[in-house]
């Protein structure tokens, strides 16, 4: 049984803007919501290069690349899709982000259920 | 063929503002920079060099993403660079500048610089410790840190490259340029010293796929331990993004923290590297978590034991 948990809320990401929030409860990441052709979408915090997966902003919230045109891994430059998480360029060509579902409430309140495969060990 | 060691590593970046604010915040001094890039210094004058993308003036980039345009390694004579050229020139173009320094390629096609070292000679202590059995480094009334104390890197130290050959990397920084290997993390490469420096290694290379051909991460020497720690420490609260550390390496005991960064690469604070020379016989170890490090820590909100006692009334 996972309980949702609020994240933020839907003016809290600007068109064309990532932000980082959490983590959460139960995860070892934050996560990255991004705002694309009006449509929100939430990504783990983690590249998908390593295994377990590393933080991919430079600093707090800067997570695109400089021509803000993909989600961008500071460690070593991978650029994604911000609408489809696949990396596009860069050393782990080919992998996706995991995708975190969103549930967004009346007031624009957005919540997060953790996944299992999330939770801290 | 005196190679001291990196002077300068330049970056050609996709934000020069952003990369501006990071070598800043690092603790780097820029040096005449402008909103087209520039050079940031360490306290003895080697640094990183930045500009935009775009700039016709940079090197040419790698084939790949990678940001890195060319390594600028100081020597200390000209007849080091008459060596250097004489050497490369059998079968590669090596040009010379107005200033005496020269250019050319790596067997990877990393875009190469040699110049009589720009390095200033530093003198300032390193950090000192009091251990029971032995003298004591810090006089009686002499404090080991304080709030403010300086961490400044003080020296660029060394850059790593992902290679997709390993052999290839080798032959040519040791066999055409004097480097010699001072051990190996066998599954990762070789560690490098350049014949007129002492430091561990001011070079390394991991093997990659062609598709990553680049710069992994660069290093600045700091004073000590503590310095490492305060420095990170103080890079973690203005918000920049720890990757890996802190912890202290094995193989050249150096201690290690390591940021992301927008340049495409990894920011590592290092201190108290080994030093050795000829004598040395290389060790090798299989890559992994137990050889890399002896120890690892992740940082944490400052925190201390306290409160009320156990018990009271809130
Ligand atoms: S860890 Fe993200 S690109 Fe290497
Ligand atoms: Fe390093």
């Amino acid at each position: 049984m996972v309980t949702p948990q609020l994240l933020c809320r839907v003016e809290d990401v600007a068109e064309g803007e990532a932000r980082g929030f959490g983590p959460l409860e139960g995860y070892r990441r934050k996560i990255v919501i991004l705002r694309r052709n009006g449509a929100l979408h939430a990504w783990l915090d983690a590249c998908p290069h390593y295994p377990g997966g590393t933080p991919m902003a430079w600093k707090t919230n800067a997570y695109l690349n400089g021509e803000k045109t993909h989600l961008a891994c500071h460690s070593h430059g991978a650029l994604f899709d911000m609408e489809s998480g696949e990396c596009v360029l860069g050393p782990c060509l080919g992998q996706q982000l995991t995708r975190i579902a969103l549930a967004i409430s009346d007031e624009g309140e957005i919540f997060v259920a953790a996944a299992q495969e999330e939770k801290r060990a | 063929m005196n190679i001291i060691g990196p002077d300068y590593l330049v970056f050609g970046v996709d934000d020069v503002a952003a990369s501006s604010e990071y070598l800043t915040a690092f603790g780097l001094k820029p040096i005449d920079v402008t909103d087209k890039g520039g050079l940031f210094e360490a306290l003895d004058g080697s640094g990183i060099i930045i500009r935009h993308k775009s700039d016709p003036s940079l090197p040419p980039p790698l084939p790949t993403s990678n940001m890195l345009r060319q390594q600028v390694y100081g020597v200390r004579a000209s007849e080091d660079l008459d060596a250097i050229e004489a050497e490369l020139s059998k079968d590669r173009r090596v040009t010379r500048l107005a200033d005496g320094s020269i250019e050319t390629k790596d067997d990877h096609g990393f875009e190469l610089k040699f110049q009589i070292s720009k390095r200033r000679e530093l003198n300032m202590p390193a950090e000192k410790i009091n251990a029971p059995g032995a003298p004591a480094q810090r006089r009686p009334n002499e404090i080991g840190v304080w709030e403010e104390m300086p961490a400044a890197p003080r020296v660029l130290s060394h850059v790593v490259l992902f290679v997709p050959d390993i052999d290839v990397a080798t032959n040519f920084y040791c066999g055409r340029l004097g480097f010699v290997i001072t051990d190996v993390l066998s599954g990762a490469g070789p560690f490098l010293r350049p014949k007129a420096n002492d430091d561990h290694h001011t070079l390394f290379f991991i093997r990659t796929p062609e598709y990553m051909k680049g710069c992994e991460h660069l290093a600045f020497h700091m004073g000590g331990p503590t310095e490492l720690m305060v420095a990170g420490t103080r890079f973690v609260k203005k918000g920049y993004q720890s990757f890996w550390g802190p912890g202290r390496h094995k193989f050249g005991s150096n201690w290690f923290w390591y940021f992301n960064s927008p340049l495409g690469c990894h920011f590592e604070y290092d201190a108290d590297m080994d030093k050795h020379d000829d004598e040395w016989i290389a060790r090798e170890a299989q890559m992994g978590p137990e050889a890399s490090q002896i120890v690892l820590f992740e940082m944490r909100e400052k925190w201390a034991p306290g409160g009320p006692p156990p018990g009271a009334k809130p």
